[in-house]
């Protein structure tokens, strides 16, 4: 009996006494050593973590067949059978990286991304807000990002040479028409929408995916927001207007629905900055939006964003013609924006993304002659006279539907490819000084088809292939726009991009109805970049060349107008840019400066010839510097943008030589813009503050320093007139507070 | 000498599942005593995590190894200088984290650790993500609190996110040391379950005590 109880405990005395040594070395696939690797005998205690140099080495007192496996964030797992008897056993572990979004190369040739959760993000949304002159303008803020003009004279993105009509700007996918709002000569317009609905923004400034077209030098692509953290109201009292909104956030925090109004009304602010315009109607808008989104099942979301704005201004100008009369324009605008966006998980890999766009616009132009006593005068002649009494009236009807089908291929490698839809209907009422009408009515149906893959072929080398095919009813042609772009890790932090892409462009409707036959525009980029990032420091530059194609030329053939004649005209432009962002050197601050040298020529539209365009500068830079001051609860924003002067030209036609010449020609004085604000959030710290508010105060052009964009030319005596801002600096107060309806817990107020 | 027989397996089943108690315990004890002086040197925290892994996937059932292990992931990840790699580390504790919570659900100590995690996200850029993480790890510690009201590390995480915030932010020593305080006084009552359960932060809050004392 003692025998037996022996035997059946002898094994396990032997087990606990038979042990061996395992040890080795974990690399990479490159061979070289891989610290932390956890080393373990499968459901056993077994196994050690490999040191700085690899080695690792762990007594085991396992018996038979077990399988060894080693472990380690970012790689592949490495399993082994092995069998242990008691000898030591060495082992030599070879761990294969992962393709990871963490550490695989981003494609970025050509492109600025501002969010919160990739790598590659040079701005964050927040930064957007912050940037001192931008004044809570999406594009204002990308105008301290090199590539971008300084055009104070009209709205939009003026992208490396290209004109603002080059720049297009999507929403969740879907094209917006009108992005700014509606203006007058001589008068910026701003972005309609608040930078807080998106939460992500690339800004491409060439080379951009084929999943966008029709823009010859930029596409900005914005990503609304999903669901809000909490229920929120707010209100917005400032020196243009008052607002309001709220945010709904469902019990189950699967949907959510919002709302806004703002009331805008400039005559304070007019009253006490004087504007170099005499406005009778001084500028009253009044707009609201409404959003719903809902979380569906397996990751898919659907949001809807409704938008519209009624606007209207009026002022009074000297004529630059006479020295007596006044020019009188008055604008009313009425524009709707809607845009339902779904997207859903097929399973397998599969994605859809689809999208329907719908919007109108409206605006009413009044232009008259007036006496010093402001009353109409109707001149017959001179001719110049006459058409100075007019009235446009357009209307305009946009949908877009999209639908974008994404597969998952292996590691981070992806198949896209999706059609695209844009019908678009303008309706113009051109009335003349004598009652004569004229009028047009511009169909386009453009529909696009686009393939484009994301090749990772190691975590240092990824490609994007792609095309885009394109046909437009209008012209009834057909377009094709290969695009390439390609990125290799040349360091730890550090990367080389090259894109390469054809893009393709409508004439723009305001050249149409064009003469038959005629064609798209046509750029090619050449983009190669270099970028260096790392988590508190960012450089980048890039070199680029850009050859226009077929650009629409106008000539004088239709009075009054400005119709594409022919697509001969044709055009380049080169430079190179850089941008570097330290949040490092100087404590609590945070700056970046950007800068971009551009050369370029074009001959379009009534250009004579081959010539720098009147809306690019040569040397263009941007220092913004950020400091919280923590003290104070104070955030402090500086920027300073400058570039050198631009052309400007008197284009007049000849009519001995049938043509346009330059008559007057010149560069205008370097652009300086000195911008300052300051954020003041007074709640910081409140113990169980019921509300969250913010104090803005900005100022434009805080030196008072002389700006001149362009020069004007009279159309029957010649003379000259520049084109400045509307006043010589304006400054901007707001409060907004927020009130957390059914918040548990302060967000800010705690964790600051 | 059948009934022998039976007895003499039980005896060595029983003997068995001792030993594995016993060799578990060991385990459990050896790597806990190895915490605190592991943090003098943050590689040695990784390879702890990786022990009390090693000993989680092998027991399959208990939740404690797993905790630790979640533990000293996310210390390592707070200790790691290359902030580029913390979310990967926090992601990490995150998935071992989830199995303890899986085993042992509502547990006081697992919503402490699931804060820290959060706070590992924050401190990555806290300008751009206090919106989405500082709720988060407030939320937890608010749990923690609810879960335990006798547990004293809740309290000592609150305190501590408050001397590291700025005074005009609502932190500061002043407000800090009402929950170190308080803390203190759990810290003198608590007794673990077990002597493997967490037992941690009663030094480390006496010397949050003492800095904002000076």
């Amino acid at each position: 009996m003692k025998v037996l109880l022996l035997i059946a405990l002898f094994p396990l005395t032997i087990t606990t006494l038979a042990q061996q040594k395992i040890e080795g070395k974990v690399v990479d696939q490159k061979g070289r050593a891989l610290p932390g690797v956890s080393i373990a005998i499968k459901d056993s205690y077994d196994g050690a973590t490999s040191d700085s140099l690899g080695n690792f080495s762990f007594n085991s007192t396992e018996k038979g067949k077990v399988l060894v496996e080693a472990t380690y964030t970012g790689y592949s797992s490495y399993n082994k059978m092995v069998e242990l008897d008691g000898k030591d056993l060495k082992l030599d572990i070879s761990l294969k990286e992962l393709i990871t979004e963490l550490k695989a190369v981003v494609i970025t040739a050509g492109s600025f991304e501002a969010g919160d959760k990739k790598k590659t993000t040079v701005l964050s949304s927040l930064d957007i807000v912050t940037t001192a002159s931008a004044e809570g303008d999406i594009t204002g803020a990308l105008k301290t990002l090199p590539g971008t003009q300084q055009v104070g004279e009209t709205g939009g993105l003026f992208v490396r040479g290209g004109a603002a009509t080059e720049a297009k700007i999507y929403i969740d996918g879907n094209l917006v028409n009108n992005f700014f709002y509606s203006s007058l000569p001589g008068i910026a317009s701003r972005g309609r929408f608040n930078p807080f609905l998106f939460k992500g923004t690339v800004f491409s400034s060439g080379g951009y995916s084929a999943l966008y077209g029709q823009a010859l030098s930029s596409a900005l692509i914005l990503e609304s927001t999903d669901l809000p953290e909490r229920t929120e109201a707010n209100l917005s009292i400032n020196v243009i207007g008052v607002g309001g909104g709220l945010q709904k956030l469902a019990k189950d925090k699967k949907s959510s629905w919002g709302a806004t109004y703002n009331f805008s009304h400039l005559g304070p602010a007019f009253a006490i900055i004087k504007q170099r315009q005499d406005y009778f109607k001084v500028p009253v808008f009044h707009e609201g939006d409404f959003n719903f989104r809902k979380r569906l099942p397996k990751g898919g979301m659907l949001k809807y964003f409704g938008y519209w704005s009624v606007g209207k201004l009026g002022y009074r100008v000297n004529d630059i013609d006479s020295n007596s009369l006044k020019n009188s324009l008055k604008l009313d605008n009425f524009n709707t924006y809607q845009n339902i966006n779904w997207k859903g998980n097929l399973g397998k890999g599969w994605k859809f993304i689809s999208g329907i766009s719908f919007s109108t616009d409206k605006q009413d132009i009044d232009n008259e002659l007036q006496d010093a006593n402001n009353n109409k005068l109707i001149f017959q002649n001179p001719q110049g006279y006459a058409y100075k009494n007019y009235n446009l009236t357009t209307k305009s009807y946009y949908a877009q539907a999209r639908l974008v089908i994404e597969k998952k291929l292996w590691g981070l490698s992806m198949l896209r490819f999706g059609s695209d839809y844009f019908h678009s209907n303008e309706k113009s009422f051109y009335t003349l000084y004598d009652s004569s009408q004229y009028n047009r009515t511009l169909k386009e149906n453009l529909f696009a088809s686009f393939a484009e893959t994301d090749f990772y072929l190691s975590n240092a080398l990824a490609v994007k292939l792609g095309t885009r095919l394109e046909h437009s009813q209008i012209m009834d042609k057909w377009n094709i726009a290969p695009r390439v772009s390609l990125a290799y890790k040349v360091g730890k932090n550090s990367q080389a991009s090259l894109a390469y892409g054809m893009f393709y462009q409508n004439p723009e409707s305001q050249l149409q109805p064009a003469v038959n036959g005629i064609g798209f525009a046509k750029a090619s980029h050449y983009i190669l970049q270099y970028q260096k990032i790392t988590s508190l420091q960012t450089f980048r530059s890039e070199i680029f060349y850009k050859n226009y194609d077929h650009l629409y030329k106008t000539d004088a053939s239709n009075p009054g107008q400005q119709v594409a004649v022919n697509n001969n005209g044709h055009g380049y432009a080169k430079g190179i840019e850089f941008f570097w962002r330290d949040k490092k050197t100087i404590k609590n601050m945070d700056y970046w400066i950007s800068y971009s040298f551009l050369d370029t020529k074009r001959d379009y539209l009534n250009f004579p010839q081959t010539m720098e365009p009147n809306f690019v500068a040569k040397h263009t830079a941007s220092l913004v510097v950020k400091k919280f001051v923590t003290k104070l609860k104070m955030n402090i924003n500086a920027s300073y943008n400058f570039a050198t002067g631009r052309p400007y030209y008197q284009l007049k036609y000849d009519n001995s030589q049938n043509k346009y010449i330059v008559g007057d020609a010149g560069r205008t004085i370097p652009y300086n813009n000195l911008g300052f604000s300051v954020n003041y959030l007074p709640s910081i710290g409140k113990k169980d503050a019921k509300s969250f508010s913010v104090w803005v105060l900005s100022i434009s052009n805080l030196l008072g320093q002389e700006q001149i964009f362009n020069y004007n030319y009279g159309m029957i005596n010649g003379t000259k007139q520049a084109i400045r801002p509307t006043s010589k600096r304006f400054v901007y107060i707001g409060w907004f507070i927020s009130f957390g309806i059914d918040q548990t817990e302060n967000v800010i107020n705690n964790n600051l | 000498m059948k009934r022998l027989l039976v007895i003499a397996s039980l005896l060595i089943c029983t003997f068995a599942v001792n030993a594995q108690s016993e060799k578990f315990i060991t385990a459990m004890k050896e790597n806990i005593a190895a915490i605190t002086p592991a943090f003098q040197k943050p590689d040695d925290l990784l390879a702890l995590a990786n022990k009390f892994e090693r000993i989680a996937t092998a027991e399959k059932n208990q939740w404690l190894p797993y905790y630790y292990a979640a533990y000293c992931q996310v210390n390592y990840a707070f200790m790691n200088a290359d902030k580029s790699k913390s979310d990967a580390l926090a992601d990490k504790a995150t998935a071992l984290i989830k199995q303890a919570d899986a085993l042992e659900a509502n547990n006081s100590e697992i919503s402490c650790i699931k804060s820290m995690i959060a706070t590992v996200h924050l401190t990555v850029d806290p300008m751009n993500r206090y919106m989405e993480y500082g709720p988060e790890s407030e939320k937890n510690l608010q749990a923690a609190l609810k879960q335990d009201p006798t547990n004293p590390r809740p309290e000592m995480l609150i305190g501590q996110g408050l001397k590291f915030t700025p005074e005009q932010f609502g932190g500061g020593c002043g407000t800090a040391l009402e929950k170190l305080e308080a803390a203190k006084t759990k810290f003198e009552s608590f007794k673990p379950v077990t002597e493997l359960h967490p037992n941690w932060g009663k030094e480390y809050n006496q010397q949050l005590i003492d800095d904002c004392k000076k």
